[in-house]
């Protein structure tokens, strides 16, 4: 067990440091030199020759890297061109204000998902069970940040019983968990946040559970004499790995994908850092909120492995 | 066939006397053949692939249906309720038709969605062949490239490249294509590798074929059937990853007609006229839901390794 821990852990580090080469060349990608990127356009020419020297321009492109990487390494992403404040302060705020979102949006979705899914793998063609099935293709083919327009124009607009924007009345900084007020604004974005992911884990658990329930061993189990509910608990264990894979992938899409819903619901989280990001072209921010939520996603992978060869030990021995 | 049913003459004419009479004539199809079959009996598919079809031919003849001109505007008549002054579904926040620029967007929409698939099939699709075949170096210089591309979530991979190198629909298709190469390159590895060790290969080898002949011939025709219905089933993911670049700012720009961008539009009168605002979201979900019912269809058709 503890050499597959550290073999995960060696393997995910050639991953983080390409997804860290991929956010460097982001600079290049952009149009122009990308000096230009990095300084407000009315620079002096003295100011473009101390940055040129300070992210080392003058260098070549693998030294460059390096220069970046360290820089990245001590917690150093640049400073934003918009707000001239350093990125690595923007792009925590962010994250921590996206991970209010994820605290409640994730439970919601995983435990709906499970338990829906879970009650059509077991009663297959049962009311739940078409419900799940449906929901699984409406919920692929839904724009996510359509459903939260959908939704404000139901219950802000036409209801007016939830606000439909931002992040409380006294903005991010006086956000608490604990104030029922603030907790109004957290409605919708969780709900338009949770709902897809919902009918896909809800689809995996239905397909997971209806796979390990023609199994062999459910057959013997039931010959044995063992009770309908001892039974869906041994299905359930084994339908579990299938399903933590999937909960893991929405996890990182919950993290990252919600950039489109934060811009519909301007939740000051880090997909709406990274839509002000492409509207002032601030690339160093882009990069590093890029950077930071990808980390995140490869982190997530990591600990969804882990937890896989705790729970199978097969996966162990693989 | 019909010979397989006729008896062995050598066999005594009272042998299984009765318990097995001739066995009944059936045509064996061939594989294409049985996917059509199967396709004709799947009302569900057959009714979304018209869906699908109307869809298509709506854009085509978008001139020839659209009511009105797309980029017209009209100060007067801005962001009024379906029916207006002729107007089927009302006006957006310029005056313009709603209608027809829904029809418009067709025509972007089903290219964003057509084209980066299609891409990424050529290109994944030769690059997962490509190592499946060379295997060792190469196959593992490939395959870890992809994984690094694999680790960002597909949406921020989109946002990121477009986002650096600016909207437009060039960089709209690139960014979209480079997202779903890594997995067609997956999928076409996975097949390459599993048909590479298998005992015709050899036999083709053996009897001279060179290594493009037997690719062409043997590896093709196994890798083409997965990544077409991986492709197929990538096509509604792209139009909601389009529409979402739109909608942030990348992508198709205006005055260009596109969902996801006039959905960002119409977002500024949302208190107004929520109904209109709503339109280009349901175009979306309409033609998304049907690629996929589509997909998920030929998909079952074409599965038979059960």
């Amino acid at each position: 067990m503890g050499w597959y821990i550290l073999r995960r852990i060696v393997f995910a580090i050639p991953i983080a440091l390409g997804v860290s080469v991929v956010c460097f060349s982001l600079v290049y990608l952009a149009p122009g030199d990308p000096l230009q990127t990095l300084l407000p356009p009315d620079a002096t020419a003295e100011t473009i020759a101390i940055v040129k020297h300070a992210y080392g321009f003058d260098q070549p492109i693998p030294v460059q890297y390096v220069i970046w990487l360290w820089h990245v390494l001590h917690g150093d992403f640049g400073r934003s061109i918009a707000t001239q404040r350093p990125v690595t302060s923007e792009v925590f705020g962010a994250l921590s204000n996206t991970s209010v979102l994820a605290l409640f949006a994730v439970p919601l979705s995983f435990v709906m998902g499970y338990v829906l899914g879970a009650i059509a793998g077991c009663f297959p063609g049962g009311v739940i069970d078409r419900l799940v099935t449906g929901s699984a293709v409406v919920g692929v083919s839904l724009p996510n940040y359509w459903l939260g327009l959908v939704l404000v124009i139901v219950f802000a607009v036409n209801l007016s019983i939830l606000p439909a924007s931002s992040m409380g009345p006294s903005g991010s900084d006086n956000f608490s968990l604990i104030s029922p007020d603030d907790l109004r604004y957290l409605v919708l974005p969780v709900l338009t946040l949770a709902m897809i992911p919902i009918g896909l884990l809800a689809r995996t658990t239905r397909a997971a559970v209806t796979e390990v329930r023609s199994q062999d061993f459910v057959t013997t189990l039931r010959a044995m004499g063992l009770g309908e509910v001892a039974i869906i608990r041994h299905v359930l264990k084994n339908a579990s790995p299938q399903v933590l894979t999937v909960m893991g992938l929405q996890f990182g899409y919950l993290m990252g994908g919600s950039i489109l819903v934060e811009t519909v619901f301007t939740w000051p989280g880090s997909g709406f850092l990274l839509s002000k990001a492409i509207i002032n072209r601030d690339i160093p921010v882009l990069q590093g909120t890029i950077l930071a939520l990808s980390l995140v996603f490869v982190f997530t992978n990591l600990v969804v492995d882990l937890l896989q060869a705790v729970m199978d030990p097969r996966i162990r021995r693989a | 066939m019909s010979t397989m049913t006729l008896k062995p003459a050598s066999l005594p004419a009272n042998v299984n006397d009765g318990a097995e009479e001739i066995a009944p004539v059936t045509r064996v199809r061939s594989y294409w053949q049985s996917v059509g079959y199967r396709l004709r009996h799947d009302y569900i598919t057959l009714f979304f692939g018209l869906m699908v079809v109307l869809i298509v031919l709506a854009a085509v003849f978008a001139p020839l249906l659209a009511p009105f001109d797309p980029y017209a505007q009209s100060v007067l008549g801005r962001i009024k309720p379906p029916g207006w002054r002729g107007h089927p579904l009302g006006t957006d926040e310029l005056g313009r038709d709603l209608l027809t620029r829904l029809i418009y967007g067709g025509r972007i929409s089903l290219m964003m969605g057509l084209v980066p698939v299609l891409i990424a099939a050529v290109v994944g699709g030769t690059l997962g062949v490509i190592g499946g075949f060379a295997g060792k170096v190469a196959n593992s210089a490939i395959m870890r490239t992809m994984d690094v591309f694999y680790a960002f979530p597909s949406i921020l991979l989109a946002v990121a490249i477009s986002g650096a190198m600016g909207g437009g629909i060039t960089n709209g298709i690139l960014s979209l294509s480079l997202v779903f190469i890594p997995a067609m390159c997956r999928v076409a590895e996975t097949v390459t590798s599993q048909v590479r060790g298998l005992d015709y290969i050899e036999a083709a080898r053996a009897s001279g074929a060179g290594t493009l002949t037997i690719i062409r011939h043997h590896v093709l025709s196994n890798v083409l059937g997965p990544v077409f219905i991986y492709a197929s089933s990538l096509v509604s993911v792209s139009i909601l990853l389009a529409s979402g670049l739109s909608f942030l700012g990348l992508g198709v720009q205006p005055p260009e007609p596109d969902w996801g961008l006039m959905l960002s539009t119409l977002r500024q009168s949302l208190y107004v006229a929520p109904l209109n605002c709503a339109m280009p979201g349901i175009a979306i979900f309409i033609t998304s839901i049907c690629f996929n019912l589509v997909s998920d269809g030929v998909r079952a058709a074409m599965d038979v390794r059960h």
